[in-house]
């Protein structure tokens, strides 16, 4: 091997591993905070501490964890359901049952993909208002269950399913909407493992909507918590590590369980 | 388009079940959206505190030009756009290159780790890296560590160091999930092309140049769009860094991170509300987010001939 080519592939990897160690050392340092006081973590000690038990036990007097923690998984379940049955079917609609009048509700579906969520903020709270919604989990996830970006998802990856399985269940004399539950979904369940993911994380990790909704204690969401332990003026780091921790776990569960269909779900809707 | 559907009745019957499977997502879309949409924009035009409000026709225009906060809030959103998504994209594309390279070892665990900060919620990357710029901090003790400063900077007190920590902060988070991006479109492209490149003596950084941009250009005007729309929406971060969001902080020093979300935020639920003016100013959201998407596809076309 010529020296030239040495040099350049150890320079690739000194640039790839300085890279990786960027991107995963706030991971580590999370670990370090919740098991080190304050007065450490702000001197930047890096290195485990033994004040993972006073952290813990301050955290879980400071909030109502289990509450909390039920709160951020409720509402992410139930929206990921919600989200994924109403715009499943939608996808599947457009992309099956063309006509032109569909066509150009969908093309204004796709140009609402650019408006920001701050242009709906103000109006949304108010129509929660008159509804008696502030302050209840319904009003947290209604407003994004007719998701623009799963149905478009959706419909792409419709274009993969195989006309001969619906013809023949016509032929069998099966309704559109058996048709659908009972082939459509069991067939493409690996793009809705996919679409789940994206959207429990989405809605599991939901910030602005839920602080402007959520009011009283007993019905915050755990990011909701860590965002108010660490807006303190003198924030009790270790402490509110303890819940970052917390609130990245299950992320961290399910991206390392279902890697592919999370990188999958990611890139389908630009294949 | 099903072939089954060939009469005038099944053709109909064929219609209504499609508007079936699309209607409950249409009714959220337009009461959830479209009708929030809509008001917005006829609120723009009113004034007033809380819910009483009264028409003032371009009132709020006038006052959104004399407003010091919003072109802060303005030049900040831009400064924020401007810089960082054309440094995160650069690096995005550099790694995904880098790891599109067959001969190089562990890619899978070098794409992993890379990727790994997405996983995060703003929120509780926003608290960690806060506690992680923080005076005497890790970042800081680091730099002087290996002789790059010699005072510590002073990253929540300086509107430049206050900036500089936010576009640090979003290119950690952002860089991995634009570089899965380009990695997936990396492999598509035909692997002879390289190798003819390759053998009529094309340099690595040529063929990167030449050959794997232009082939990427729908990737990357994908990519430049949603990342233009992240930025102009701008607030989690901000909002948790530097402590904007919570009840009488600033935005940093300054208001040197104040982004327009935030300040939108701040006019409906932290000072005296005014909804109206705030709508006014969420249209100037929607507007720029218009016309930046439109110039962007407008130079990617441009650039086909």
């Amino acid at each position: 091997m010529n020296p030239m080519r040495t040099l350049r592939s150890a320079g690739t990897y000194a640039f790839l591993g300085v890279m990786a160690f960027l991107s995963v050392f706030p991971f580590l340092w999370m670990a370090f905070g919740a098991t080190n006081p304050t007065t450490d973590i702000v001197k930047g000690k890096v290195g485990f501490g033994d004040a993972l038990s006073a952290n813990a036990a301050a955290f879980f007097t400071q909030v109502n964890v289990p509450v909390v923690f039920w709160n951020s998984l409720k509402i992410a379940i139930l929206q990921t359901l919600i989200t994924l049955l109403v715009s499943s079917m939608a996808g599947y609609g457009f992309e099956i049952f063309r006509s032109r009048n569909k066509e150009r509700i969908y093309n204004a579906i796709l140009l609402t993909l650019m408006v920001p969520f701050a242009a709906l903020m103000i109006p949304l709270f108010m129509m929660m208002g008159k509804a008696g919604l502030i302050n209840t989990h319904v009003a947290v996830l209604l407003p994004f269950v007719g998701s623009a970006f799963i149905i478009f998802y959706f419909r792409q990856n419709t274009k993969s399913f195989p006309h001969e399985l619906r013809d023949a269940a016509r032929v069998d004399g099966l309704k559109e909407w058996q048709i659908f539950f009972l082939i459509y979904i069991p067939v493409m369940r690996s793009t809705y493992a996919a679409a789940f993911i994206i959207i429990f994380m989405t809605a599991w990790n939901n910030y602005l909507w839920p602080l402007i909704v959520l009011q009283s204690n007993e019905m915050k969401t755990i990011t909701l918590v860590i965002s108010s332990l660490g807006s303190a003026y003198y924030p009790d780091y270790g402490v509110v590590m303890v819940g970052t921790v917390i609130a990245t776990v299950p992320t961290l569960f399910v991206f390392f369980a279902m890697q592919r269909q999370f990188v999958e779900g990611m890139i389908g809707s630009v294949k | 388009m099903s072939s089954l559907a060939s009469g005038p009745a099944q053709r109909r019957r064929f219609d209504i079940n499609g508007w079936l499977f699309v209607a409950p997502a249409l009714t959220l879309i337009a009461i959830f959206m479209i009708f929030p949409i809509l008001q917005s924009f006829w609120m723009s035009f009113q004034q007033g505190r809380g819910m009483n409000m009264t028409f003032a026709g371009y009132g709020n225009l006038v006052k959104l030009w004399n407003d010091p906060l919003f072109i802060q809030a303005l030049s900040n959103t831009f400064i924020f756009f401007l810089i960082q998504v054309p440094i995160m994209l650069t690096l995005a594309l550099v790694m995904a290159a880098v790891l599109n390279n067959p001969a190089i070892r562990f890619r899978g665990l070098f794409r992993t780790a890379i990727f790994l900060p997405c996983v995060t919620s703003l929120v509780a990357y926003s608290v960690l890296f806060k506690s992680m710029f923080v005076t005497d901090g890790i970042v800081n003790s680091t730099l002087e560590t290996i002789g790059l400063i010699s005072d510590p900077i002073p990253w929540m007190t300086d509107p430049f160091w206050c900036r500089t920590m936010i576009i640090i902060a979003i290119t950690w988070r952002w860089t991995g999930y634009n570089m899965i991006f380009y990695l997936a479109a990396m492999q598509n492209i035909d692997k002879s092309v390289y190798e003819a490149a390759r053998i009529d003596g094309v340099p690595s950084i040529g063929r990167f140049a030449f050959l794997t941009v232009p082939m990427l250009k729908p990737v990357i005007l994908f990519t430049t769009v949603t990342s233009t729309i992240g930025t102009l929406q701008l607030f989690d971060e901000v909002a948790n860094i530097t402590g904007g969001g919570s009840a009488g902080g600033a935005a940093g020093p300054s208001n040197s991170a104040l982004t327009l979300s935030l300040y939108i935020y701040n006019l409906t639920f932290k000072f005296m509300p005014s909804f109206g003016y705030a709508a006014l100013v969420s249209y100037v959201i929607v507007f720029l987010v218009a016309i930046l998407a439109f110039i962007q596809f407008y130079l990617a076309r441009e650039s086909d001939r």
